[in-house]
Order: structure tokens, then C-alpha cells, then sequence
């Protein structure tokens, strides 16, 4: 279980995005992690095959706790053995998420094909066949890993009870939607946009939520069978099928077949208590400072402007983006700002990730970096925080984004307020707020003009900076934003 | 496009950019920045998503005559 955030403590696995048997790369996608705050996608840090789940769908354990076990080829290690026998690999070449076993001599022949190297008696195997089990997917509990002919049964046996509920449900699904009158239907947003996609009518399901509410899960069983997107199984899957790299973000938003909790109100109280505890800690722990400055947004949002003017909708700018790539710019400058304060001491980050907080619409808030954001260019930045935050509002962030922000950008302004002064998120050691962008009257050269600009705050940590480089860090703010075709 | 088509696109363009917002919280009058609380990233996706439903492109300085449910009506009403 990787620490998806600071304050992260535990997590609880609510679905698996790969199998037993699978090939994985590298950062390929492997399960989903409620934390307190939200869902996210993990990564796994190791490439190989998934020998073992160590933990079931549903269970809370702590960070740290290895939760899958992957191996450099299927069933080559009996599972009973520990996982580190031999010498050949130091603890910490162990990551959270997996234990690897010592790599075999010989590995599989290529990235999706590994080698069938399974023992199992020709009886077993013709076992296995005739009840259209895969031996390479099963772990051995025979001498060595051998498969035995229980090991089968029992392999075929669960693949027919996770179907079972499948076809239940297909079987209580309504044909067609009742052409119900238009009610109020009480639903999570994640059941209203699935609904959406998958083209079912609300008010014509019966919801089992909180006070009646229509979930995600009632909304997939309203589905008709043939309309519904496939679930993998083990034994239906082909060996290539299941063996492909798990869909990237962007195709799994397509299919919406993965089970999410939904945001009822227990989730929300869980944010707000992870908000709390956090913010405590922050507010006993950093000595906080404050500053605020007036930005002169006139040249950035004339440019802005007739930038906007010459492009579609789609790929138009928000000041915000500005805003941001400007805050990323100078913190790169004036590191004092940029990393994390752990152990006593400050660790400046090379790197840039600016968390953006991102208010969620049932309450509470999360912060999700952008990597790198001083890199990018500002059609860059635009497009991955609108993709950011709708990902964030989603609930499918995921595990990197959320774990290493190192300086943070909140943005009330969007919604009103004129100025925003933040709580730091530990470990950073800064807090940028941007109020609204409004148009002031401005004295300039003893002239008075209207002007649109906006007030800019920084919360920042004294045990790190003092006053004097924050506030040049604000300045820098103020001018990286009047040469706004630079940014 | 007539208003009843116009307000039916609006209407499924917010529910599309904003789920959580209650068909019964659209009235004209509504604002969507301070009512429906969408922030300046759902309005652009709004704006887009009404592009791509009706065609009618809403160009920013035109910005302020939608900021209501029932402004953005007229808008795409009178631009369809």
C-alpha cells in the first residue's frame, strides 16, 4: 500500500485492475485505493507477473502493507514459501506495493508472453482444459508449485461464482426502462453520468443509496445485458486479451465498467474529518506567516483576451492558467518556497509540482499536482488542469498526483471571494491564494485608470523563509505576469 | 432554434459539465457562477459542450450576457 498523500495512514483496495497471471509493467495501472479523501489508481513499481492478491477487495490496511505479490514468471515460486528466501535481494529493493521473489534464472521470452512454465501433471492439465481454466493463471499448492488437481476445482469454482452475481442481476434487469414521469430521482453525480453514457433513463431505476438514491451499481444493473460493458473474467478472457497492458486513464473512462463507491454522504464525512486532521496538524506544526499583494493584471489579460479571441472554444485559456504557470515560474526562483519541510529540516524540490486544490462538489477539497508545471507551456498547462480537476471531481486520480505536490495553489477567486489566505498542506512550506480578477481603478504615472487585477496572498512557513523572501517571491509573481507571452 | 430547444440543450449541457446540480435548480434567474457554483474551468466546458451540441459558439466577451440559466437560454435561442 503506496502513501498516496502526507497525511495518508491506510488504505482500503476497492477494486482490482489487473489479475492473477497478468504481465505488468512497470507504472501500469493495478488497482484502485479508497483513501479517506478519494478513489485513486496505483501504479506498480515492478515488472512481472501478478503471482497473488495479499489483501481482498474491501480491505483497510496500513501504508506500507505489501497488498500484491509479483513474480518474474507465473507459478515459479510456490506462494507458501516466504518471500525472501534468498539473499539475492536486499529489503530495500522491496517496494510497498509488491514483494518481489527473486528473479528466476530464465524469465518469459517477451513483455505479454511469459513463458508457460507451469508444473502440473498431463491429467491436471487436462483437467484444467476441459473446465476452461488457464494452468498458467493458477498458484501451485503442490511440492514446488506444482499445480494439483484441487487447485483447479477450486480455480474453476471461483471463476463461476464471480459470475454468478453477474448474471443474477442481468436477470433482474429490466428489459426496457420504465418510461417513468419526470420525478426528482435522488443520485450520486458518478450514477447521473454514467446513466448518461450508457444512455439509461434515471428516474426509471430503483434506488438502493442513502434515502433512495440511484448508485453507480443500480445504474449498471438497469443496464441490458447486451448493452452492458464487459467485465473480464478469468477463464472467458484469451491469454493475449488478458494479458494487455491495463487501458490507459483516458480508455478506461470510456468503458465505464469499474466499480466506484459512491460519493454518499459517508464519503464526504471521511473528507472532511481527513481536512480536519490535516489542517490541525498543520496549523500546530508551521508557524505561518502571511502576505498579500494587488497584481496588475492589465497586460495578462488583454493578452488573454485577444488570444482567446483567435482560438475555438476548446482550446481557449482561463486566467487561472496564468495565474499558475506564473506561481510555478517563481517558485522555481525562490526555492525557500518549493518542497517539503520533513524531519526537522527543509528539502528543496528541483522540481515544480503545483498542487492545485480543487474544491469537490459534495463538499471538501483535493490538491493534485501538476507535475512540473514551470516546464510547460501554457496550452500545456491549460489542458492538463482542466483534465486535473475533472479527474479530481471524478474521483480517479491518480497515486503520484496526489502524494507529492511540493508548493500549492488555491484559487477561491474562481467563486467570488477576493482574497484567500491559506492553510499550508504539510509537509510543503507554502500556500499561494488567488482572489477574483476584478477591474479596480489603478493610479498609474499620476493618472488613474481602470485596471483588472487581483490579490495575491502567500502563506508560508517561518521555520523555512522569512517575510523578506516572501515577499519576493509575490513581486516575482507580479512581474512574470506583466510579459504575459512569456510565460 | 426555438427556446424550449435552446433550454433543453442548456439544460443537458449543465447536467453534463455539473451532475450534481438538481434539474429543479434551473431556473432563469440562476446564476452559474454564484448559484450553481461552477468555477471558470466547468463554465469553459459548458461553453464548449453547448458548441458542440448546437453549434453556437460563445465568444468571451459575450461572457457576461450568459451568466445566468435563463441568459444563456436567449443566447443559444438567438445565436441557433
Amino acid at each position: 500500500m503506496p502513501s498516496l498523500g502526507a497525511d495518508m495512514e491506510h488504505g482500503k483496495v476497492v477494486e482490482w485492475l489487473v489479475k492473477p497471471g497478468d504481465y505488468v509493467h512497470k507504472g501500469d495501472l493495478v488497482a484502485a485505493v479508497d483513501t479517506d479523501k478519494t478513489v485513486m489508481d496505483i501504479e506498480s513499481f515492478q515488472e512481472g507477473v501478478v503471482a497473488e492478491f495479499l489483501v481482498d477487495i474491501g480491505d483497510t490496511v496500513d501504508v506500507g502493507t505489501p497488498i500484491a505479490r509479483i513474480t518474474a514468471t507465473p507459478a515459479e515460486v510456490p506462494p507458501s514459501q516466504p518471500p525472501l528466501t534468498s539473499g539475492t535481494l536486499s529489503p530495500d529493493a522491496r517496494s510497498p506495493l509488491a514483494a518481489q521473489e527473486p528473479t528466476p534464472a530464465h524469465q518469459g521470452d517477451e513483455a505479454g508472453h511469459p513463458e508457460p512454465a507451469v508444473k502440473a501433471a498431463p491429467p491436471v492439465r487436462h483437467l484444467a482444459h476441459t473446465l476452461g481454466v488457464d494452468v498458467g493463471r493458477i498458484t501451485g499448492s503442490g511440492p514446488g508449485g506444482e499445480v494439483v488437481r484441487a487447485d483447479v476445482e477450486r480455480a474453476a469454482a471461483e471463476t463461476l461464482t464471480a459470475a454468478a452475481p453477474e448474471e443474477a442481476a442481468a436477470q433482474q434487469a429490466p428489459e426496457m426502462p420504465a418510461p417513468a414521469e419526470a420525478r426528482r430521482v435522488r443520485s450520486s453525480p458518478l450514477a447521473r453520468r454514467l446513466a448518461a453514457e450508457l444512455g439509461v433513463h434515471l428516474p426509471g431505476i430503483a434506488g438502493t443509496g442513502p434515502g433512495g438514491a440511484v448508485t453507480e451499481d443500480d445504474v449498471l444493473s438497469a443496464v441490458p445485458p447486451r448493452g452492458r460493458p464487459p467485465r473480464e473474467h478469468v477463464a472467458e478472457a484469451p491469454p493475449s486479451e488478458a494479458q494487455r497492458p491495463e487501458p490507459t486513464p483516458e480508455a478506461a473512462e470510456e468503458a465505464p465498467r469499474r466499480k466506484r463507491p459512491t460519493a454518499a454522504g459517508g464519503k464526504a464525512e471521511s473528507l472532511r474529518q481527513a481536512v480536519g486532521a490535516l489542517m490541525s496538524r498543520s496549523k500546530k506544526e508551521i508557524p505561518h506567516y502571511y502576505l498579500s499583494t494587488t497584481l496588475d493584471l492589465a497586460a495578462a489579460m488583454a493578452w488573454m483576451q485577444a488570444a482567446n479571441q483567435q482560438r475555438p472554444v476548446t482550446s481557449r485559456l482561463v486566467p487561472s492558467a496564468l495565474l499558475l504557470k506564473a506561481t510555478a515560474l517563481a517558485a522555481k526562483e525562490v526555492p525557500d518556497m518549493n518542497g517539503f519541510f520533513t524531519k526537522g529540516a527543509f528539502q528543496p524540490s528541483s522540481g515544480v509540482h503545483l498542487g492545485v486544490a480543487v474544491a469537490l462538489r459534495h463538499g471538501g477539497l483535493v490538491a493534485p499536482a501538476l507535475h512540473d508545471a514551470d516546464t510547460l507551456t501554457l496550452d500545456e498547462l491549460m489542458d492538463q488542469l482542466r483534465d486535473l480537476v475533472s479527474r479530481a471531481r471524478a474521483g480517479r486520480l491518480q497515486r503520484a498526483e496526489m502524494a507529492d505536490p511540493t508548493i500549492t495553489v488555491t484559487n477561491l477567486g474562481d467563486l467570488g471571494v477576493e482574497s484567500v489566505y491559506g492553510v499550508i498542506y504539510p509537509p510543503q512550506v507554502a500556500m499561494v491564494g488567488f482572489g477574483k480578477v476584478l477591474e479596480q481603478p489603478w493610479a498609474h504615472n499620476g493618472m488613474l485608470g481602470i485596471r483588472h487585477a487581483a490579490i495575491a496572498t502567500l502563506s508560508a512557513d517561518h521555520r523555512v523563509s522569512d517575510g523578506l523572501r516572501g515577499g519576493r517571491f509575490l513581486a516575482r509573481i507580479d512581474e512574470l505576469l506583466q510579459a504575459p507571452a512569456d510565460l | 432554434m426555438n427556446e424550449q430547444d435552446a433550454r433543453q440543450a442548456v439544460e443537458s449541457a449543465i447536467g453534463k459539465v455539473a451532475p450534481d446540480v438538481e434539474p429543479g435548480d434551473l431556473e432563469g434567474g440562476a446564476r452559474l457562477r454564484q448559484d450553481l457554483e461552477l468555477d471558470s474551468l466547468d463554465f469553459l466546458r459548458l461553453v464548449e459542450v453547448i458548441s458542440e451540441a448546437t453549434g453556437v459558439d460563445i465568444p468571451e466577451a459575450d461572457y457576461p450576457a450568459v451568466a445566468t440559466v435563463g441568459g444563456l437560454v436567449s443566447y443559444v435561442a438567438g445565436h441557433g
